[in-house]
């Protein structure tokens, strides 16, 4: 979706706080809302693409306005009412109408939390796809508009780059963020020369490299 | 917030120490530490450098710093030609296991929408200048790889243990925003310049 979260190249959005001894949590809710939104997810009732989507797909003014950890609190309560964890009622109330669904299994304890951390959960795939590009050859990024999850940035879409590394076959975003299978495909590591996105203002060495998928690349004309 | 912690809690979702577990692993236990010792073995054993630039995520994983958001690392060295940078423009992916949690400024409007608009502006905003004779690149971490830069090892620390190095690695230089800089002082019976 074409969302206020895509914000690589626009203006004005001020200076950046550089303190090196900012604190990583400003107030104790963040550290709740933060341990919350991954021990729900430990559930497996969503993915981390239908994570990200459910913090991007809102109006811009709500996205922007929103501090980091209240859309991650926002994408939480989105995910756990639309998979049936809790209901909309119980939000509102803060009191359980009933039992959480019986077939979940209990929520992991801080031993098996530990483990699931250091385990990760990789989204390379074994599935042996042909790779559809080499290295340094020359990719078009394709001007993909969808109102559904994406993960091409709008500033390299309708750019020419070169495939500058395979990174092997990955989960494809833009199916596995709503329920559509994980299209195993490779993803690449894209170099724009940064002129070729911005215009003669940039410097002509600098270069942008971006993380793309099969699907979102054609061979460049 | 409070009010959703209780309900969760009461429905048997969550497990309220696997909460207090998971603040404090990521608030006092991984960090910037980790990617610090990463950067100061490869400042001092070429062999542990090559298969760190070969394969991150192994190179990484002998130190014991594997999995989530970590699980397929990519390294990029600095040198006197090229400076790298890290940015997410979508969200805020950020390699867990060697630097912690992403300070709030890399999760911010003013740094995702600049860093790949004007790097060098970015940089200066931090402090830093790159001469116009050394390449920029800027990495956007917009999929499922997670990037560590490796700063370059300043001059004056010759001779330093792998320890000593690791405690002058910053996390900011390891995203690329700054340099690790030449110590002043590196112990009291050797002073540099």
């Amino acid at each position: 979706m074409n969302g206020a979260h895509d914000m690589g190249g626009m203006h004005g959005m001020g200076p950046i706080d550089t303190d090196p001894n900012d604190p990583l949590f400003h107030a104790e809710w963040e550290r709740r809302a933060f341990a919350l939104t991954l021990a729900m997810g430990f559930h497996g009732r969503w993915n981390i693409d239908m994570s990200r989507h459910a913090r991007e797909n809102r109006h811009p003014l709500d996205y922007l306005g929103s501090s980091y950890f209240e859309l991650w609190l926002k994408g939480l309560e989105r995910l756990a009412v639309e998979t049936g964890l809790v209901s909309a009622e119980e939000l509102a109330s803060g009191k359980p109408d009933g039992p959480a669904p019986a077939e979940l299994l209990p929520p992991p304890d801080p031993p098996c939390v530990a483990a699931l951390l250091r385990k990760g959960a990789s989204a390379r795939l074994a599935d042996e796809v042909p790779p559809r590009f080499q290295a340094r050859e020359r990719v078009l990024a394709l001007d993909i508009t969808t109102p559904g999850h994406t993960r091409v940035p709008r500033y390299c879409r309708g750019r020419v780059g070169i495939i500058d590394r395979d990174h092997g076959v990955f989960i494809f975003p833009d199916t596995y963020a709503h329920g559509r299978g994980k299209k195993p495909q490779h993803c690449y590591s894209v170099r724009f020369a940064a002129r070729d996105l911005w215009g003669d203002a940039a410097s002509p060495r600098d270069a942008v490299y971006v993380d793309l998928w099969d699907d979102y690349l054609e061979a460049a004309p | 917030m409070k009010a959703l912690e209780a309900l969760l809690v009461e429905k048997k979702l969550v497990d309220p120490a696997s909460l207090d577990a998971l603040i404090d692993t990521y608030e006092n236990k991984v960090g910037p530490h980790n990617g610090a010792k990463v950067v100061a073995r490869a400042w001092t054993d070429p062999a542990y450098k090559e298969r760190l630039l070969r394969d991150a995520t192994a190179a990484i994983a002998e130190f014991g710093f594997t999995g989530r958001q970590g699980e397929d690392m990519i390294v990029v060295e600095n040198t006197p030609q090229v400076h790298n940078l890290v940015v997410c423009t979508l969200c805020s992916c950020y390699p867990w296991p060697v630097l912690g949690l992403p300070p709030v400024w890399y999760k911010s409007a003013p740094y995702r929408s600049r860093a790949v608009l004007d790097p060098r502006g970015v940089l200066r905003e931090f402090g830093t200048e790159v001469s116009d004779d050394v390449e920029v690149r800027v990495w956007d971490s917009t999929a499922e790889l997670r990037y560590l830069v490796l700063p370059e090892r300043p001059a004056g620390t010759e001779g330093m243990s792998e320890d000593e190095l690791a405690a002058l690695v910053t996390r900011d230089s390891m995203i690329g925003v700054t340099k690790v800089a030449t110590p002043r002082v590196v112990g009291p019976e050797r002073t540099l310049a």
